[in-house]
């Protein structure tokens, strides 16, 4: 469907509006394609079908988000050639969403850390002032109820669990821990859409998501690594050298049989 | 106008052929414009739900089966909620072996570890448990039921 009725945004200048909206997908976007590697690969049967459902689910929420970014943008913009065509200093997905499938702890970890930023971000964006935005936001944090709650089970059940399933989940989170900062250091692109009521504001976000995050860890009888130093450079397309090889594999199909359709 | 609501009232989502787009709440609106073409809006259940596509080719292919020249456009507000599946919508999809969805509002109900009542599709018992939440596809989770061992979906609310 090329059809869509979405609702244009002509208060701000639409190409920096059409920005912002890629970098929220970014997240969504990386994540949902570390998630969809686990296809056929999960744990268990129900594991491998959740991580996998949480996967479509991200990756309907991208494509809501590029096909309103595409249409502020100009004709030969489309949803595919801004998931598929931009170089890897053209995403702004934040470090945490492309750290590798290392162990389910690993897995989980990462999950957790993102969906408890993301529902604090949509219940935000719940509120922006752009109308497409509100109604993505709306949407999508429904489905992010479920995510948040499949991850932070998962997380207590390992962090509460054995001794080695104890052992494995803090060293997840203690490897994973420098990278969440990232989530709510705002970059100045978000900080003007902040300024126009689009964006969230997050640094309003902050306390609320560490809230969460030390709340479900301790619950997980696990230890809150101590924040010394913390990774960042996504949100300014600075990678860490997974983000090549992810793109490797998901623009695949695009580079060698350009426009190439289903 | 009759004849319109009963075109798209043949047309299902594939995964669940039982359940017309109609009663299923897809269908936010249709109506004739003065060219004679049918806009017929629709909304996804999940975001990223496959079936809606196919839901839109179907929708053309049926309304000009009829003689209707259509257009289909997606809608993404107000979200689509489970409490727009109709009386009969709920009746089919149980008897089809889905359990349908209970009540309301479960987003906020998800956060919580609120443990509902699911009947068992096959006997009708409700000494069932849930095995995961997320099942077959975006919108149903899988149970178990405990008395008569017969796994089920179950629909989720949203
Ligand atoms: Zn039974």
């Amino acid at each position: 469907m090329n059809n869509e009725q979405l609702i244009i945004n002509n208060a701000v200048d639409k190409a920096v509006l059409a920005d912002y909206i890629t970098m929220l997908s970014d997240n969504s976007m990386i994540l949902g394609h570390r998630l969809s590697e686990l296809c056929g690969h999960g744990p268990s049967l129900e594991t491998d079908i959740a991580l996998t459902n949480i996967s479509l689910d991200l990756f309907g929420q991208v494509r809501m988000y590029l096909q309103y970014a595409a249409q502020l943008k100009d004709e030969e913009t489309t949803e595919d050639t801004l998931a598929f065509l931009r170089y890897p200093n053209q995403y702004r997905n934040v470090l945490l969403v492309e750290q590798p499938n290392t162990d389910f702890a690993y897995i989980i970890a990462r999950q957790f850390f993102f969906d408890a930023y993301h529902a604090l971000l949509l219940e935000e964006l719940k509120q922006s002032t752009d109308e497409t935005i509100r109604a993505i936001a709306t949407k999508s944090l429904k489905e992010v109820s479920y995510h948040q709650r499949f991850s932070s089970e998962w997380l207590k059940r390992l962090g509460d669990g054995t001794d080695i399933s104890h052992e494995k989940m803090q060293a997840a989170v203690d490897h994973l821990y420098p990278y969440i900062s990232e989530l709510c250091e705002a970059s100045p692109l978000e900080l003007e859409m902040q300024a126009t009521g689009i964006g969230a504001n997050l640094a309003q976000l902050k306390a609320a998501y560490f809230e969460r995050v030390n709340s479900v860890l301790e619950e997980a009888t696990l230890t809150i690594p101590e924040n010394k130093w913390t990774q960042s450079g996504g949100k300014k397309g600075i990678h860490t050298e997974h983000l090549g090889y992810i793109l490797a594999d998901f623009q695949y199909m695009q580079r060698v049989y350009p426009g190439m359709e289903w | 106008m009759k004849n319109i609501a009963n075109i798209l009232r043949s047309v299902s989502d594939p995964e669940i052929p039982v359940l017309s787009i109609m009663d299923m709440g897809v269908v936010r609106d249709y109506s004739i414009q003065a060219s004679g073409e049918v806009l017929v809006k629709i909304t996804p259940t999940y975001s990223g739900c496959p079936a809606m596509d196919m839901i839109a080719v179907e929708i053309r292919a049926a309304l000009e089966d009829a003689g209707y020249q259509s257009k289909v456009e997606l809608v993404l507000a107000p979200a689509w909620t489970s409490d727009w599946i109709t009386e009969e919508g709920r009746a089919a999809l149980e008897k089809y072996g889905i359990a349908p969805p209970l009540e309301a509002s479960a987003d906020k109900r998800a956060l919580l570890d609120d443990e509902r009542i699911v009947k068992c599709t096959n006997c009708g018992s409700t000494n069932t448990k849930m095995v995961s939440q997320f099942g077959s596809t975006a919108c149903k989770a899988l149970f178990k039921c405990i008395d008569c061992l017969e796994p089920f979906d179950y629909f989720k609310c949203i």
